[in-house]
């Protein structure tokens, strides 16, 4: 069995400009959990990529013992025994439970027929190995479910297969505190079968409380591979950043102006009765877990959604309802999370990108003005140090940082009184994080009024004046300096819960 | 960056070869229509070499596709901005007829003109609010209104043909300015016109924003709606003029003849000339370039006498070798 275990060999892996793997060498030990951390855009999901043989390694090698393997493609890493449990759960939703969890494998009756007896058989006893009789039937639809059944049946499908190496990518982000408990028990129990474990997660309580080994990946790096035991949230947080969190965020003044956006009992689809305010120079935090609302939130505040019921309002003047045209002319600024399909038209030049809001100003007689456009974008770009040869590049060319940092000279372009930034540093590396950090904090120094949306806890601690939670498409928490700190907010976010999660892992 | 790296980024492309300049400029997908179109010249001129550089035989090309040019410009336009517009074909048909009524009803080539250009852009209101607001996909919703234009066409016109006897509307049609006929002249006119508004004018830009991703559009503040219903009618009233000048031609308004298959074509020119049908990519110059692949082929089918239904079968094949080389390119980038 000594020769029975995966490890990573120098793996490294580009995209572009970005380095998302440097020579990383991870070994994953039969019988032990090993937590994988680092900031968005550390590597971690490039790394389980390469475990799952969706990419391939620029260089080094993927090891079964201390035999190289290859993988084509993903079916290949399944059959070595990989599994790579996703955030939202691979299952088909119309075939039943006994159906998704065997699927591949199917008894047959002579040969053609589904066998549904034995089916059924081998079903019950998979699910009383894992204790989810009470859960979930063999002949339930998999629609039925929520989405924590929804990831048992992916792990149970997992195991069945023979998985000897399971990878969680942030399995608990939608997870009540009770399913995680549930979670980590079937965890330790893949461990106790002598299962090598991988678990990916931003929360660092759970990562200690639950690993043997913790590594951490930093800018493509692998800068930490030691025991959990002794580690600190305080010292793998310094890891993942490479300094001093608090360093990160400069929030020069902490003034706080007249009130600008005054939004009441705002309803759309999406979220419920929301009322927010806030003033010239604050920087509003809006945290919450994945499903919370928190960008629907941003599109009904926008304009985007069909707005139900509620009153919006900049400076006292209301805002029309369903149309993004009207909060840009209110002075609403707003930069959706998913840049690529949300943000930029990815085939066209910087300079096409960064001057689509502002016609009136980059056009002649009606007719674009490209000299006056470059009048307007060019000391944007100066001023957010845009890498690239020149802005008539491509934007799909440029890398993630550089990408949010159009969309933010687009608006900075229209002077916006309001500015709302949805995860603004999702998938960017720490540099570009730390300038765009900067950028917030001179915005809101500026007088401008910033709402911050944000997965990221220390973003939010840092940066906001005001903290307010989402659940279910409500706020269920408003929280102010100093008061916001994660097990708070946390505390908040969950779904149905009062204590912290980290008081119920044990 | 900051702006002594912008300037040397300049200065590096003002060193670049001329050449490489200017065929960045014409675009690469243009340089092989004009190679494309080279050879079919070559082939149709080595074929019959005798009649087809003849003065009369160019001139015929020029004339044969003033009418498809219109249609593959606009038909850019609807592509560009995500839509398809297949109704074109029935409302040129439509439009012949109802000029030729309002000709003979009043004796006013005017009014015949104007009934044109109105019938057109009702018929393209139609289209757009169909697709808009009732929320069908644009193939389908104009699928059936191309059923529907033919057959008020039909009804309109009794099913016979219209003739026009006003000299002065019959000079859009036969009438030379310069030297050049008049339907070649009104051809470039609004070829300018389509290349200016699609590529320099705010809405034109915007209209490329709403095709490459119509979410990013609306988060910029573009009313989409109003520019998609504004589209359709862009492109009935074009196919209203497409109408007026094939009833200058023919003499005559008719609900079919002359006008079926125009779709198909002004599609093809469009795809040709590097429309992506998701929509956001195209240009005017390219669909006019792809106008011109399809007037030469057509002209020189006929003059190697390629039996009609050949012709179709051509016609057909053209169109879905530029959507699946327009593809692979689409996949590659």
């Amino acid at each position: 069995m000594q020769s029975d275990f995966f490890s990573l060999d120098r793996i490294s892996k580009r995209f572009g400009v970005v380095q998302a793997l440097d020579n990383v060498s991870i070994a994953f030990r039969p019988g032990e959990v090993l937590a994988l951390v680092g900031e968005n855009g550390a590597g971690k999901s490039t790394m389980m990529r390469i475990l799952e043989g969706v990419f391939a390694p620029d260089t080094g090698t993927v090891l079964h013992g201390s035999a190289p393997i290859v993988f084509s493609e993903p079916r290949d890493s399944h059959r070595a025994g990989i599994r790579v449990i996703h955030q939202e759960p691979e299952i088909v939703p119309n075939l039943t439970v006994a159906e998704n969890i065997f699927v591949g494998e199917l008894p047959r009756l002579a040969g053609v027929l589904l066998d549904w007896h034995r089916l059924e058989d081998q079903t019950d006893k998979v699910l009383a190995t894992f204790g989810m009789q009470q859960d979930m039937l063999p002949r339930q639809l998999c629609s039925t479910l929520g989405p924590a059944q929804r990831q048992m049946i992916e792990i149970m499908r997992a195991i069945r297969a023979g998985g000897r190496l399971i990878a969680f990518d942030e399995p608990t982000s939608s997870l009540t505190d009770d399913e995680a408990r549930r979670l980590f028990s079937v965890i330790r129990r893949l461990r106790g079968e002598g299962t090598s474990i991988v678990y990916i997660s931003h929360r660092l309580n759970e990562v200690i409380d639950l690993a043997d080994r913790i590594v951490v990946l930093r800018d493509g790096r692998l800068v930490d591979d030691s025991p959990a035991a002794g580690a600190s949230e305080q010292t793998i947080a310094k890891l993942m950043v490479g300094r001093d969190i608090a360093d990160l965020f400069t929030r020069e003044t902490w003034q706080s102006g007249q009130p600008l956006l005054e939004v009441t009992g705002l309803t759309t689809d999406h979220v419920t009765d929301v009322s927010l305010k806030v003033r010239r120079g604050e920087v509003l935090g809006i945290a919450g877990l994945m499903g919370a609302g928190r960008s629907e939130l941003a599109k009904a505040i926008v304009g985007y959604d069909r707005r139900v019921d509620g009153t919006i309002t900049m400076n006292g003047v209301p805002v029309g309802p369903n149309s993004p045209h009207a909060a840009i002319v209110a002075g609403i600024g707003f930069a959706p999370e998913d840049r690529k399909h949300e943000a930029l038209l990815l085939f066209r030049s910087i300079l096409d990108n960064a001057s689509l809001c502002v016609p009136d100003r980059t056009s002649t007689f009606g007719f674009f003005n490209r000299r006056k456009a470059l009048e307007i974008v060019s000391p944007l770009a100066a001023k957010m140090s845009i890498k690239a040869p020149n802005l008539d590049e491509q934007v799909s060319k440029l890398s993630g940082g550089n990408q949010q940092k159009v969309v933010l000279a687009r608006w900075l372009a229209r002077q916006p009184m309001l500015l709302i930034l949805d995860e603004p540093t999702r998938g960017i590396d720490i540099g570009a994080k730390a300038e765009i950090y900067r950028l917030i904090d001179e915005l809101a120094a500026s007088g401008i009024g910033i709402i911050l949306i944000s997965s990221e806890m220390p973003e939010l601690i840092g940066l906001a004046d005001r903290v307010l939670v989402m659940a279910g498409g409500r706020i269920t928490a408003e929280l102010s300096r100093p008061d916001i700190d994660e097990a708070t907010i946390l505390r908040h976010a969950m779904p149905q819960s009062a204590a912290s999660l980290g008081g119920q892992i044990q | 960056m900051n702006s002594l790296e912008l300037r040397t980024a300049t200065t590096q492309t003002g060193k670049r070869r001329a050449s490489l300049r200017i065929a960045e400029r014409i675009g690469i997908h243009n340089i092989s229509l004009l190679v494309a179109l080279a050879i079919l010249v070559l082939i149709f001129g080595t074929l019959r070499g005798d009649v087809f550089f003849s003065s009369r035989n160019l001139l015929n090309i020029g004339l044969g596709i003033t009418i498809l040019g219109v249609l593959a410009m606009s038909q850019t336009v609807v592509i560009v901005a995500g839509g398809l517009d297949i109704a074109v074909g029935a409302i040129v048909g439509l439009t012949t007829v109802s000029t030729a009524m309002a000709i003979q009803a009043t004796g006013s080539p005017a009014a015949g003109i104007l009934a044109g250009l109105v019938l057109g852009g009702l018929a393209g209101l139609v289209n757009g609010i169909i697709i808009t607001y009732g929320r069908v996909n644009a193939v389908i919703a104009t699928l059936g209104t191309m059923a529907i234009f033919r057959g008020i066409a039909f009804i309109m016109s009794d099913g016979q043909s219209i003739a026009i006897f006003s000299d002065t509307f019959r000079f859009i049609g036969i009438g030379r300015i310069l030297g050049l006929p008049l339907l070649i002249w009104i051809l470039l006119l609004t070829a300018i016109v389509f290349h200016l508004f699609l590529a320099r004018s705010i809405v034109g830009r915007n209209i490329y924003a709403l095709g490459g991703n119509p979410v990013v559009a609306r988060f910029s503040g573009i009313n989409i709606n109003r520019y998609r219903v504004g589209i359709y009618i862009m492109s009935g009233v074009a196919a209203g003029l497409a109408g007026i000048l094939l009833a200058a031609r023919t003499g005559s308004g008719q609900p079919v003849s002359g006008s079926q298959g125009l779709e198909l074509e002004a599609i093809t020119a469009a795809v040709l000339g590097g429309c992506a049908l998701q929509g956001g990519k195209g240009t005017i110059v390219g669909a006019l370039l792809g106008v011109a692949i399809i007037g030469v082929l057509n002209n020189g089918m006929i003059l190697t006498s390629v039996p009609t239904f050949y012709q179709l079968l051509a016609k057909g094949s053209l169109l879905i070798l530029a959507v699946v080389i327009a593809e692979y390119h689409l996949n590659r980038t």
